[in-house]
């Protein structure tokens, strides 16, 4: 699903250059719950945002289902992220004047979904992140963990091939944490391949494969005990 | 092209920040409100100025003579100049291609009776074509006719007033009247634009004036109607050429400005129409000074209102919007503004002119008023300028990467 060769990565600082991913090799297949474990600045916010098409790297190669990531302009990426990823941020990132039931909505209007039939798909995602009683609420109505519900229900509405979340638990407290990891559980148990961005030991143990992130490489890459549980 | 959902996105946008809208929606009404009330006032100053030299032809010149205050070829300063028939003559036979109409006069105030009302009124004795020069509109019989002039009838034409006064209701053509002790044939009635004074006048033929008052051939005044085909610069010629020619043959030295002169309307209109070409400059330079106001305030609203919306824009992105949708939204979303705020100031603008009507007409406005095409000239330039205002910024929000949208707050 995706496919990850020597990448690079660095970010201009005035003359400099700070160099954040120094060669990343990376396969995750599709289905696969993957964690990205490091301390913070260690490059994996870089890692996933190109990963997600959020932002592109310098050298080495990505593959995104097969296809070959290289000089995408900014309508075929809108058209691939679309298609193929949903996004879960720290900081949920819902707009703010829509509610709880439009922010879910807004991918489908991307796809050319008919009003009608987006709100409808919308409701359905709603009911399963069990927020359908608010439906017509703006954000700042919702609780941290009800808004990134609201946010998974977004990045799934798309039935997206991978789902990409950075620190999703960032900002809630440890009910509410383990609240959002089983949704994502339950998603990757139906098929979707999950990648997830975090710091926390714990969070990082409920996913089925940890890579641990130093310096821009990959010091470590290994299956978590819950694979064996797990099927 | 109609594309409902993203109307309803636009919507949705605007009335969920009203602030910003009702911002940037006033700043363009304000813009429009103040060009339509400059644009009014002046028309109403022009409409002024137009009213003012439109009673009588606007292609006048008369001749008036007084008392010479230059000594010339012997003959003493004070001395007093008299126009008389000759002159008439000559100015009828030298200038005949250059006229289209042609009258002397003899001005009289006189006492006017019929039965037992009786009143002072001024008498204008004149030619026939005197009726084409002070535009009189005859309402009942006729005007002075040559025949008229020919026999020195004793026939008087009156205006609506002096019919009013004397005869009320009652008919008064063919009815005799005394005037200063001469009894005169009521001939015609008439009525003038030009105010209740130019109605209280009377007109009898100037030869018939002559030979009742000292029987000679005097004349206060010759108005010439110049021929309309001279352009301004020919017709103000023609009376300079006319004036020497006048002053010669009267023995006035050339330079004699109280012993005759020459008042020609074609100076005046040709002042007049420097005046309100200059006017319209300033209006245009003012306008347009407001137009670009308005036009900087929608940028700057526009700019900020992009910054505002960097993030969302990101969000959007990573949803999957394409660029074009996000240039789209705010370009729809700003000239939508830009429309409905033009319109609300135009018709704010168009309603206080029609309140004012005639109400500054001591402030030389009249009849404020817009032409539609210079307002809808202007409000296009608007929208046009809301639309450019808003694609410039957008279409540099719409480039920048996603990732550092959304890092934006
Ligand atoms: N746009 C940027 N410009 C410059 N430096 C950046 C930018 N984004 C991230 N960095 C730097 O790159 C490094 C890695 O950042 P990031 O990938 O966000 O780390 P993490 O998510 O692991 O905390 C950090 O040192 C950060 O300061
Ligand atoms: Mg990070």
């Amino acid at each position: 699903m995706i496919e990850i060769k020597k990448l690079h990565k660095s970010y201009p600082i005035g003359k400099d250059s700070l160099h954040v991913l120094k060669g990343i090799d990376l396969h995750i297949k599709e289905g696969e719950f993957v964690s990205i474990m490091g301390s913070s600045g260690s490059g994996k916010s870089t890692l996933l945002n190109i990963v997600g098409l959020l932002d592109e790297h310098d050298e080495g190669e990505y593959y995104l289902n097969g296809q070959l990531i290289d000089n995408l302009n900014e309508k075929k990426a809108a058209i691939l992220r679309n298609k193929f990823l949903g996004f879960v941020f720290q900081s949920f990132n819902l707009i703010s004047y829509k509610t709880a039931l439009e922010n879910v909505a807004l991918p489908l209007y991307y796809k050319g979904m008919a009003r009608k039939e987006r709100l409808k798909i919308a409701m359905d995602y709603l009911d399963k992140v069990e927020l359908k009683d608010w439906a017509n609420h703006l954000p700042n109505e919702l609780s941290g963990g009800q808004k990134q519900r609201v946010a998974i229900a977004r990045a799934l509405v798309t039935q997206p091939k991978v789902v990409l979340a950075d620190e999703p638990t960032g900002a809630l407290d440890s009910t509410t944490t383990d609240n959002v990891m089983d949704l994502l559980r339950d998603i990757n148990n139906e098929g979707m391949t999950v990648f997830v961005i975090t710091h926390e030991e714990e969070v990082a143990e409920q996913t089925k494969r940890i890579v641990r992130l130093k310096d821009g490489v990959i010091i470590s890459d290994e299956l978590t005990n819950i694979n064996s549980k797990a099927v | 092209m109609f594309d409902l959902d993203r109307w309803r996105e636009i919507f949705q946008s605007i009335s969920k920040n009203k602030l910003r809208s009702v911002m940037s929606g006033f700043t363009v009404a304000f813009a429009i409100l103040l060009f339509t009330l400059l644009f009014g006032v002046v028309n109403g100053l022009s409409n002024t100025f137009k009213d003012v030299f439109s009673d009588d032809a606007a292609n006048i010149m008369s001749v008036r003579v007084w008392k010479t205050s230059k000594p010339f070829k012997g003959l003493q300063t004070g001395r007093r100049i008299q126009l008389k028939n000759k002159d008439f003559n000559f100015v009828k036979e030298e200038y005949d291609s250059k006229i289209q109409h042609l009258t002397a006069r003899v001005n009289r105030n006189v006492n006017i009776s019929y039965k037992t009302k009786q009143d002072n009124y001024s008498l204008q004795a004149v030619h026939p074509d005197h009726q084409f020069l002070e535009k009189t509109i005859i309402e009942e019989g006729r005007y002075i006719n040559d025949r008229d002039l020919k026999e020195r009838a004793k026939v008087i034409v009156i205006g609506r007033l002096v019919k009013e006064d004397l005869f009320g209701e009652k008919p008064a053509i063919g009815k005799r009247i005394n005037v200063s002790g001469i009894s005169y044939q009521v001939i015609g009635v008439f009525s003038d634009e030009g105010g209740d004074n130019e109605e209280r006048k009377t007109f009898m033929p100037v030869s018939t004036a002559q030979m009742i008052y000292g029987n000679n051939d005097n004349l206060s005044q010759i108005v010439i109607g110049y021929n309309p085909d001279l352009s301004l610069d020919e017709a103000i010629a023609f009376g300079n050429k006319m004036e020497r020619d006048l002053r010669k043959k009267l023995d006035i030295h050339p330079d004699d400005q109280s012993a005759l002169s020459i008042q020609n309307m074609a100076e005046a209109n040709k002042g007049v129409g420097s005046f309100v070409i200059a006017l319209y400059f300033i209006v245009i330079f003012i306008g347009s000074g407001t137009l670009i106001a308005g036009i900087i305030g929608i940028s700057n609203i526009m700019i900020f209102v992009i910054k505002e919306r960097t993030k969302e824009f990101g969000i959007r992105k990573a949803l999957g919007a394409q660029p074009s949708s996000i240039v789209g939204i705010v370009v729809q979303e700003s000239v939508l503004i830009t429309t409905i705020a033009g319109y609300l100031g135009l018709s704010l603008g168009t309603f206080i002119l029609s309140a004012i009507d005639d109400g500054l007409e001591d402030y030389f406005i009249k009849d404020p008023s817009v032409s539609p095409g210079i307002v809808i000239g202007a409000t296009i330039t608007l929208i046009l300028s809301g639309l450019i205002a808003a694609y410039v910024p957008a279409k540099r929000a719409a480039r920048i990467k996603p990732i550092v949208a959304l890092r934006a707050d």
